[in-house]
């Protein structure tokens, strides 16, 4: 990048704050997704809202492309600057600047962190239910931009559901309002969600006020063990059509199942074809009521062995399993990628028997767990990235299990984002006229494609 | 292909298994205060494999970004893929060691270091000369320097250069009445050059348990620092110093007063010759009865209770890095603490947080190495207690500093002296009731 430009950087944001040593930028070539680096020229790292607006009207003058980085625990390439140009690191915006508890609203900076918000809105009785795997590390604006979801995700959906207005600076540097606190609000095109999810493509979020609900007064877990997979997804489907939502609804599949106990040894039979770990919440009356109602559903299922909480300590020992899962599934293999394939509910046993035909046809070790509630899987590939032979096999394994989600009546991600990582079966999933719209869109905003271009909706 | 490379090619496996989920993050105290890639694992992990794939080489910007680290560990423990980031990293600057050499104070220190005799002499006439340096500060062993001196803060506070050596003081054996055991003493330098005290707890509250001491005189570092700066091969010149001299006095147990010490006849020490069957032996047989001072006296001697007079105080516990993770012992320390009648323990919030001491880490990063040390005194004072216990010499000077420097006025003690205070309280106790 040329100096004058480097300079005119360091004037708008101190020369503390851009790094241009090879060092930092290799630091900066990567994010949680595996396959794809590039360096920057710079990394930038702005204080305030101005600042953002300088920096974006100088790089759309100049045509340098732009990548809004949070954490950079995201698993599409989303912060990966694959063109060069500037990483815009957003973590000096980590101020929380309202707690409204009048109105259930929080207002926050893009860099808080999502565990941070959590604690602060603790006190009052509140939570705020988007909760990935990465809580502790991932930011409010990455969470916001990516649509994250979590755990939570069958009662209390994904960010979408819970963010009511965005400051947000677009590509020319001009900065924009979107909604605010208003339960109702039906004025206009609906922007703040259309940024939301929109993955740093569209503009970059300096400003985010967010619902938040009261914390469930109490919780019940349990867990079901299944020789037989369709009891499983029977039991899934009957929990639903019993009227009963619980928080949480996962799966583990047998190759989990097995590595989980070798790895944690949790007592989990490596025999079982799947096991379901489920959460109801809510006020305790109902939660007693509606855990016998989950307990019968499991029973009537042929659930082969049912385990209910009586406490804490019980409760933290049967979701010891699932925290188990990634990490047992990881520490295979060197490479990991934590797919996202999402199909309506009904279709959980069908998507996991799919993917575990891809893996043996294509003879590449995979796990598959995750939100069978609301039919949210994460098959989750342990390969060798160093291995050439070995990643052709990988990707046609995933090309198997995007093209059968979509034919399922699924999509591409339940959580996760499309970055770069999905990009191929977008068209599959949205045809042409889908695709035409989202460009359009995308170029309205962005006419010089300064930010994070080639993702999400592609060139254009 | 070159030495300094192979070193991380070696490792390329260790360094594949991270997959970047940035978990680390959550917990390295470096990165919450820098906010850079560069400082968190990951990225470090990343340049060492930008090295390996020739995109990157050993500069020194590399060496830079190794040293921002303090080897708490806290991010191995933290890593769902059980990457053992914080060795890892050990290795990165061994790396940077051969390929650049060692930066040339670190080299003089060290070639100091090397020479046990002029090691020891130089840091005699520290505690000899030290007073003309330095200024003392009132009632709570701690100095700050009068002049400028090389590689230091100035603002920084530190505990004066004991007059006479630990090991001068005492003779080699201390013998007991009727000795249950014999206890080797590794006092590691801080206590036998700094903190003497710490010595003198240590050796008061094991006569009071009826074991006979032995403190070899030609015991030498254990090597830690100069290991953690990438010098290997110096390092193993320590260590086998050190086991040869402990085998030698064939004690029925070894203790030492600080969780590095510890740590380093208890895994380091059979780590690094590993290539040296023989020595390997050794080490092992002595790591096997090495036990930090108050893992020991819980857990091996089942310390005396009886005698344990009433000690007026509200107390709170930083745990070392190297204890809570490295060593693994933070029940122990509790249960000494526990015991003893008269103290009011709170916990504070994250007692095994690191202080930001890191060994060196603090001499060359002392800004960040400060705000660090910031959050922890901030901790401590959240939790009203007059007296902070600790089990290492480094974590105690660093505390000390971070109390002077917020205006503080907690005491901070080794946890073994708040035990001898309770023996000395009861021989007072016994003498009120006839
Ligand atoms: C082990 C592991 C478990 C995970 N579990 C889950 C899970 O359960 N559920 C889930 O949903 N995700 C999960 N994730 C994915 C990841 O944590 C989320 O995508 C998270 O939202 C990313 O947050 P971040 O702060 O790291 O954002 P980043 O990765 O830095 O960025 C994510 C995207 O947001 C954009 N962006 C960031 N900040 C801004 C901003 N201020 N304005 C505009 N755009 C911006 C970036 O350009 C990028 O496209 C997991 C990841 C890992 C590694
Ligand atoms: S937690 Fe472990 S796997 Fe994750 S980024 Fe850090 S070192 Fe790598
Ligand atoms: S050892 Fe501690 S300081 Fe070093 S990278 Fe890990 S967490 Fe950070
Ligand atoms: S760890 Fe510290 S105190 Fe212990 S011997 Fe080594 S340098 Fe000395």
């Amino acid at each position: 990048m040329e100096s004058c430009l480097l300079n005119e950087l360091r004037r708008i944001v101190g020369t503390a704050y851009v790094l241009t040593d090879k060092e930092d930028l290799l630091c900066y070539a990567y994010d949680a997704t595996p396959g794809f680096s590039h360096m920057p020229d710079a990394v930038v790292s702005p204080a305030n809202t101005n600042e953002v607006s300088q920096v974006l009207a100088l790089a759309n003058t100049e045509k340098i492309p732009v990548y809004p980085r949070g954490s950079g625990t995201n698993l599409s390439a989303g912060t990966v600057p694959t063109k060069g140009g500037i990483v815009l690191q957003m973590t000096r915006f980590d101020k929380i600047l309202e707690i409204d508890e009048a109105n259930l609203v929080a207002t926050a900076e893009p860099g808080v962190i999502v565990a941070a918000l959590n604690k602060a809105v603790e006190q009052f009785g509140l939570i705020y239910p988007p909760d990935p795997g990465t809580v502790a590390t991932a930011t409010l604006g990455g969470t916001v931009a990516e649509n994250a979801g979590g755990l939570r995700g069958l009662k209390y959906g994904v960010s979408k559901h819970y963010v009511m207005g965005l400051e947000v600076v677009l590509a020319d540097g001009s900065i924009l309002q979107t909604s605010g606190k208003n339960v109702k609000d039906v004025a206009g095109y609906d922007l703040t969600k259309l940024f939301t999810g929109s993955e740093g493509t569209l503009g970059v979020i300096t400003k985010i006020i967010v619902k938040l609900v009261p914390a469930p007064e109490a919780k019940k877990s349990m867990m079901a063990i299944f020789s037989n997979l369709d009891n499983a997804g029977n039991s899934i489907a009957a929990i639903i059509a019993g009227k009963i939502i619980p928080a949480t609804l996962e799966i583990l599949d047998n190759a989990t199942i097995r590595t989980v106990e070798d790895y944690a040894k949790v007592g989990l039979p490596t025999e079982a074809e799947a096991v379901l770990l489920i959460e109801v919440d809510g006020i305790p009356e109902v939660v007693e009521k509606e855990a016998a109602k989950v307990v019968e559903v499991l029973k009537a299922n042929h659930a082969d062995q049912i385990q209910v909480a009586k406490d804490a300590a019980e409760r933290d020992k049967i979701w010891a399993a699932r925290r188990a899962a990634l990490p047992a599934l990881a520490k295979l293999r060197p490479t990991t990628f934590t797919e996202d394939a999402t199909v309506p509910r009904s279709k959980v046993p069908e998507m996991i028997r799919a993917v575990n035909q891809a893996a043996a046809k294509h003879k590449v070790t995979i796990g598959t767990f995750g939100h069978a509630g609301d039919g949210n899987l994460h098959p989750t590939i342990v390969c060798d990235l160093r291995d050439k032979e070995e990643m052709e096999r990988v990707y046609k394994a995933m090309d198997e299990i995007f093209t059968t989600a979509i034919r399922l009546g699924g999509t591409l991600s339940g959580e996760h984002g499309i970055g770069l990582g999905k990009l191929k079966y977008m068209e599959d999933q949205f045809g042409e006229v889908g695709m035409k719209t989202m460009r359009a869109i995308k170029k309205a905003l962005d006419p010089n494609c300064i930010l994070n271009p080639g993702k999400l909706v592609g060139e254009c | 292909m070159k030495e300094d490379k192979k070193l991380l090619t070696d490792i390329e496996d260790a360094l594949a298994n991270c997959m970047k989920c940035g978990n680390c993050m959550e917990v390295c105290p470096i990165y919450k205060e820098i906010q850079t890639e560069a400082a968190v694992a990951r990225g470090k992990l990343s340049l060492m494999e930008a090295v390996i794939n020739g995109n990157a080489e050993i500069s020194a910007g590399f060496d830079q970004r190794m040293a921002m680290c303090v080897s708490c560990k806290a991010c191995a423990v933290k890593c769902p893929c059980g990457v053992k980031a914080d060795e890892l990293i050990l290795r990165g600057r061994q790396a940077a060691v051969k390929a650049r050499g060692l930066n040339p104070i670190k080299k003089q220190v060290f070639a100091l270091l090397a020479n046990r005799t002029l090691f020891d002499f130089a840091l005699r006439m520290a505690g000899l000369f030290g007073p003309l340096q330095m200024k003392k500060l009132p009632g709570r062993m701690a100095v700050v320097a009068r002049f400028p001196m090389p590689g230091l803060d100035r603002r920084r506070v530190l505990a004066p250069f004991a007059a006479t050596p630990l090991r001068s003081q005492f003779p080699e054996h201390i013998n007991a009445a009727k000795p249950r055991m014999k206890v080797a003493f590794f006092t590691g330098c801080t206590i036998n050059y700094v903190y003497t005290d710490i010595g003198q707890a240590v050796i008061n509250v094991l006569k009071a348990n009826n074991v006979a001491i032995t403190i070899p005189a030609k015991q030498h570092c254990c090597g830690t620092p100069v290991y953690m700066s990438g010098d290997v091969e110096l390092a193993k010149v320590f260590a086998k110093h050190n086991v040869e001299t402990f085998e030698r006095v064939n004690a029925d147990y070894i203790v030492a007063a600080c969780g590095s010490c510890a740590e380093a006849f208890k895994i380091e020490y059979p780590e690094l010759f590993h290539d040296e069957p023989d020595l390997q032996r050794q080490a092992r047989n002595l790591a096997a009865k090495t036990y930090e001072i108050s893992e020991f006296l819980v857990d091996v001697l089942r310390f005396r209770q009886d005698t344990l007079g009433p000690v007026p105080a509200t107390v709170t516990m930083h745990d070392p890095c190297h204890m809570a993770r490295g060593i693994e012992v933070t029940a122990q320390p509790r249960a000494i603490v526990a015991a003893i009648p008269g103290v009011k323990f709170v916990e504070m919030k994250e007692p095994a947080r690191c202080c930001g001491a890191g060994g060196s880490f603090s001499l060359a990063h002392y800004d960040v190495s400060r705000k660090i040390n910031d959050r922890k005194i901030a901790d401590i004072a959240s939790t009203a207690a007059d007296t902070v216990v600790t089990s290492c010499g480094s974590c105690r000077m660093h505390i000390v500093d971070g109390l002077v420097q917020n205006g503080r006025n907690q005491e901070c003690l080794h946890v073994v002296q708040l035990l001898d205070k309770a023996y000395e309280a009861g021989k007072c106790l016994q003498f009120k009731q006839p």
